[in-house]
């Protein structure tokens, strides 16, 4: 078990990627805390955890709003002690142009997606640095490097979590904080086929496009719940400030 | 076990990053080609993995030589059946501006550093292809994504080998060949004494100079292997044409 007795913080945990990763994180040892808006599905995962003999709570957060991720890290320290890992991960997706993209659903992609990653670390990084140390992995993306079709607001936010990623590697490596992200290529999450819905697309043949990549398929959430494990687990200590790709190569050319 | 079955050719497998990796990878359970020019050293690593229970051998062979690359390709295929993972891994450093360098030394850099892996990888592909996949890791560089000084023609073959891989990534991807890199910054090896002693330095105070970087020190082979396993493993399989920086945040900023 590569992370016994971790505590993790997962925001975004109750479906796709991060409802992957708290299984992962809980199956290698760690005690998990996920947010997430919608408390059905968040209470789902924590029991699917607590009956495998893991341990996990689910704590209702919008990472737009300070005071609810210094509640959410809060809690997480009241209920496990302490905090080893933190993913940043709540994200939402608008198919649109510069055009298309109104002022509210800007403000909409950039708040959660950018803004909830730094108040969430904000939050986390005096208890890591307090007890000596601490990983944070950020959810980015291939379009936080590269830019997409109708992705303008999506794109900007992915990319400022990539440079966000890398400047607080340069502020708290120091101090014994890791701070990498991930970009993962289109996976198997609510987040595809709602893409394609509002792209107005039917699935078949979004999904040819999504699977025109060297690998010849999109991703699984467990393939990218595995990269992030990589740089949660000490397998990773020598790296900071990364951008991990897992894409299937959609990005190589 | 993250290997258990598979069968790894390692390049420069005698010392640093190559032994490190070697020794990981037959820990994995994977059974060991090792590739080197120097014998002695290269002998002891895989009597090192024997010894513990492994499988290994040994060939004295020059990377720049196709006949050689050849002959060490029909070997392991004679003895294991087959090679899943190749890692590219034999690397030479010149530390010198243009004006500095000779002529005979850019062909030696460069022929080492990126011909090899052309050379080897054109043996080895045609058998992961009959075996229905593979992974080949590329050793590049930090300085492969970034210049740093007296180290033209180092940079110029490390960037090489971050493009090749990721030209190798699509040709390759569907016939579900893998084929990544790793960026290690300044790791705790022979070619970083080297270095200081290329460059006249004192050799405390240019591993110093080395450790300014977020994490506050060098990397230690290990944690680089670390890496090469995670690319080498089935934890990677969406992740291919990908350049995975390992240098303590010394990009970062």
């Amino acid at each position: 078990m590569r992370l016994e007795n971790k505590v993790a913080l997962i925001t975004g945990g109750t479906s796709g990627i991060g409802e992957a990763v708290a299984e992962v994180f809980a199956r290698e040892g760690a005690k998990v805390a996920i947010t997430g808006r919608n408390e059905s599905r968040g209470h789902a995962v924590t029991a699917r955890i607590l009956q495998s003999g893991g341990k996990a709570v689910f704590l209702r957060t919008d990472v737009r709003k300070a005071a609810e991720c210094q509640r959410a890290v809060d809690e997480t320290l009241r209920s496990f002690g302490r905090l080893d890992i933190l993913f940043n991960n709540a994200g939402v997706f608008f198919p649109q142009t510069a055009l298309e993209c109104s002022e509210e659903k800007w403000d909409l992609q950039i708040d959660i997606n950018l803004k909830g990653t730094f108040l969430m670390s904000k939050s986390a990084l005096g208890p890591m640095i307090a007890q000596g140390g601490g990983v944070i992995i950020n959810n980015s993306s291939g379009w936080g490097l590269v830019g997409g079709d109708k992705a303008v607001a999506y794109c900007a936010s992915k990319g400022g979590v990539v440079l966000l990623t890398k400047a607080m590697a340069v502020d708290h490596g120091r101090q014994g904080v890791r701070v990498n992200c991930v970009c993962p290529g289109d996976v198997d999450t609510p987040m595809l086929p709602e893409d394609a819905r509002l792209r107005g697309l039917d699935w078949k043949t979004y999904l040819a496009g999504c699977e025109n990549r060297p690998l010849g398929r999109i991703g699984t959430v467990d393939e990218i719940a595995k990269a992030v494990l990589f740089l949660a687990s000490d397998d990773s200590s020598f790296m900071t400030g990364a951008a991990l790709v897992v894409d299937g190569g959609g990005t190589a050319d | 076990m993250q290997l258990a079955g598979k069968v790894a050719l390692i390049t420069g497998g005698a010392s640093g990053i190559g032994r490190a990796t070697a020794l990981l990878f037959a820990r994995e359970g994977a059974a060991i080609v090792l590739a080197d020019l120097n014998a002695d050293a290269g002998h002891r690593v895989a009597a090192q993995i024997t010894q513990s229970g492994g499988r290994a051998f040994f060939e004295q062979m020059d990377v720049t030589q196709a006949a050689d690359c050849k002959r060490l390709v029909e070997r392991a295929i004679r003895e294991f059946g087959r090679i899943d993972i190749l890692f590219n891994n034999a690397g030479v450093i010149r530390r010198a501006t243009v004006l500095e360098l000779s002529e005979d030394d850019w062909d030696r850099v460069m022929t080492v550093n990126v011909k090899s892996i052309y050379l080897l990888s054109r043996e080895v592909i045609p058998h992961m292809q009959k075996a229905g996949g593979g992974t080949i890791v590329n050793t590049a560089s930090g300085w492969g994504l970034a210049g740093g000084a007296k180290a033209a023609v180092y940079c110029a073959s490390k960037g090489a080998v971050v493009l090749l891989t990721k030209a190798m990534a699509i040709d390759h991807g569907p016939q579900n060949i893998r084929v990544n890199c790793i960026c290690p910054g300044d790791t705790d090896t022979g070619m970083l004494r080297e270095e200081a002693q290329q460059l006249g330095e004192d050799h405390s105070r240019f591993l110093a100079e080395s450790a300014k970087r977020p994490l506050g020190r060098v990397g230690t082979p290990e944690e680089i292997a670390q890496a090469v396993l995670y690319l080498a493993s089935g934890a990677s399989s969406f992740v291919t044409g990908t350049a995975l920086v390992v240098d303590g945040g010394g990009l970062a900023g």
